[in-house]
């Protein structure tokens, strides 16, 4: 592994903005991966991630601001440049008249090294299907496809837009272990995501991106302990009730409690003691409960503490 | 885990190459239109205006009085095929073109023709029926004359459409086979993948060339070696400045096609721009007839287009066997195109 100078990270990014027409799409955004480490972009869908993404692979040239990729600015030795790192690109659809192999092999052909052709078919478990065109592909077939392309010149920075979007379960999990397998190696990786499992999973650290700013920045561990609550409640009340949202927030162990669409969301510390609580709560003040779930808090609630809406509202 | 890359084979610009000859022949409705299309083409225009013995004149001859002496007097002449009928079967017959003429013996009086004077074919009538009719009533010739008979390849329409033919199948495969390609790598993102690799672009643009080269050869070699085995067509020019004609040729309409590609996201839009750049050419260039038949107004616009000189130049090539020095006019506008489209298409376009 050709590592870049411990003090250099691999992708230094300054003061980003770029602006499209009447919408800005990147306001003034900053990033600093390092080496070794998966960093994830999330954020919902027309929140910057792609235009951040395509401007760091030099696809796109932002208004202002400053990019290092492995401590190089584009626009000189673009070419070197581009051998050291792998893209895989939000809906690039390869030809569907050539096979597995030969898509690989054309993309091989534009790297001076790296894997043999064999071998990054086998990586991405492909081998069963390398005669086949691309058009007999699956969706989840057609990504690691789209991977093996972005590995074939054995880089130093992964860049992955939306990898996963699309796919069945089964594959995405499948696509995860691939991922996670070339993180082992000790490379950096930035990837878009609007799955909040995507990026619990993979990323070390995640930036929640919302138009096109970064509003929160951490490892996921931190991102959902910042919500000072272990546990999410979400609850909903007959019709006709109408509850005293004060007196909800003084039942022991909430820490916030909102209403949206008819369902109101309780952040807790401890489901024991506050779920008894706040179903007596409920009781005292005549409200019929029709629905009632919990989970763990994830980088979805942070999302929705900090917007006030969803990763995957359009 | 890492290998240098090794052979021949792996290099860039082959592996783009392979990629568009892939492209092409695992798309059997480009390779029917390429290949087989023009060969079709040229087997059926070839029957259907091949040279044969001018049809017989058809005579509808009015019933009545004379009208068995008139057809005695026409029966005489091998050209003409005549037909007794009444008044207005005979009518009926010149206004639907079965009868080319109509000769109304009259009572005693003048023998009357009836013809549209603006069918060629009724002139030709007018002129054999009195020829048979006034022999048939004893006029001699004052000057003997000899018919001597010549039919000679070059002058028949098949030789005028086959390098008119070759000159369409040009443009169209260029323009075609360039835009399409680029146009559907592009919406499909995969222009925008490929220049994120270090790929050489200038590579990438040579092996759009490298495989029009190869498959010009083939389909000129099809087209060409069908007319001349089939209909004996001449190719009086040398091989190697017909083939250069050709190569000049399609560079030219490749760069056109690159340049309609330049910025065009949708199939459909390229489509549109591919149509209205070749329809002139298809209507005015002198594919299937001759371009001197438009008024000479048009000239400079028509002369100015690329098919023209090409056409031109194929037609000079083959029938005439001129060399390349004698059309190095036609190759200078064809030259033209080349470099303007070429150097258009490089500002325009887009990879994205």
């Amino acid at each position: 592994m050709t590592g870049t100078a411990a003090s250099t990270p691999p992708l230094l990014v300054r003061g980003l903005r770029k602006r499209y027409a009447d919408v800005v799409a990147v306001d003034g955004l900053d990033l600093e991966i390092w080496t070794g480490e998966c960093f994830g972009l999330l954020g919902p869908n027309g929140a910057g991630k792609t235009t951040t993404i395509e401007i760091c692979e030099g696809l796109t040239t932002p208004e202002e601001g400053e990019v290092l990729v492995l401590g190089r600015r584009w626009g000189e030795h673009d070419r070197e440049l581009r051998a050291r790192l792998g893209i895989s690109l939000q809906e690039t659809q390869f030809s569907e008249k050539l096979t597995v192999e030969e898509t690989v092999r054309l993309f091989r052909s534009f790297y001076r090294r790296g894997p043999s052709v064999d071998e990054v078919i086998a990586t991405v478990q492909l081998q069963e299907k390398r005669g086949s065109r691309v058009g007999q592909l699956s969706g989840g077939q057609r990504q690691r496809l789209a991977l093996a392309c972005a590995l074939v010149g054995d880089p130093d920075l992964l860049f992955l837009d939306e990898p996963t979007t699309g796919l069945d379960p089964q594959s995405r999990r499948q696509l995860w272990e691939l991922i996670e397998r070339f993180k082992a190696d000790g490379r950096a990786i930035l990837l878009t995501t609007h799955y909040m499992e995507e990026a619990e999973r993979l990323c070390d650290r995640v930036a929640i991106v919302d138009h096109g700013r970064i509003i929160a920045l951490g490892t996921p561990r931190e991102l959902v302990a910042s919500l000072s609550a272990e546990h999410v409640v979400e609850f909903a009340v007959g019709p006709a009730a109408r509850l005293d949202e004060g007196a909800l927030q003084a039942v022991v162990g909430v820490s916030a409690a909102t209403r949206r669409d008819g369902t109101w969301r309780v952040r807790v510390a401890e489901l024991h003691r506050t779920v008894p609580a706040l179903l007596d709560e409920l009781h005292r003040q005549n409200a019929q409960l029709t629905e009632l779930r919990t989970h763990s808090a994830t980088l979805e609630d942070v999302f929705v503490e900090l917007t006030g809406r969803y990763l995957r509202d359009e | 885990m890492t290998s240098e890359r090794h052979g021949w084979l792996d290099h860039p610009l082959v592996q783009l190459t392979l990629v568009r000859y892939r492209e092409f022949f695992r798309e059997p409705e480009a390779v029917f239109w390429v290949f087989v299309f023009p060969v079709l083409l040229t087997a059926g225009l070839g029957l259907a205006f091949r040279n044969q013995a001018p049809e017989r004149t058809r005579v509808a001859i009015v019933e009545g009085d004379g009208a068995r002496r008139v057809q005695e007097a026409l029966a005489h002449s091998a050209d003409i095929r005549a037909e007794v009928l009444s008044n207005t079967a005979a009518a009926q017959a010149l206004r639907t073109g079965r009868a080319d003429i109509v000769v109304a013996p009259g009572a005693g009086g003048p023998v009357e023709y009836r013809f549209d004077p603006d069918r060629p074919e009724s002139h030709t009538a007018r002129l054999q029926v009195d020829d048979a009719l006034q022999r048939g009533s004893g006029r001699g010739d004052p000057i003997a004359v000899k018919d001597d008979r010549v039919s000679e390849p070059g002058s028949r329409y098949v030789d005028f459409v086959v390098p008119g033919l070759l000159g369409m199948n040009l443009m169209g495969s260029g323009i075609w086979g360039l835009g399409f390609s680029i146009v559907d790598a592009r919406r499909k993102k995969l222009l925008k993948r490929m220049i994120a690799t270090p790929m050489s672009r200038t590579q990438f643009l040579a092996s759009f060339v490298l495989s029009r080269l190869t498959m010009l050869i083939i389909e000129v070699g099809a087209l060409v070696g069908f007319a001349v085995l089939v209909f004996g067509v001449p190719v009086r020019g040398s091989l190697p400045s017909l083939l250069a004609i050709c190569l000049l040729s399609a560079l030219a309409f490749g760069a056109l096609g690159l340049l309609l590609a330049s910025r065009t996201q949708t199939i459909e839009g390229a489509s549109g721009l591919m149509n209205l750049v070749m329809l002139p050419m298809w209507i005015f260039s002198g594919v299937f007839f001759s371009s001197t038949r438009f008024p000479d107004a048009l000239q400079p616009f028509i002369q100015a287009l690329p098919l023209t000189a090409v056409n031109d130049a194929l037609r000079a090539s083959m029938l005439e066997g001129a060399g390349l020095a004698r059309l190095a006019p036609e190759l200078a506008i064809v030259a033209a195109w080349l470099v303007a489209s070429f150097l258009l298409a490089v500002r325009l376009f887009r990879w994205r």
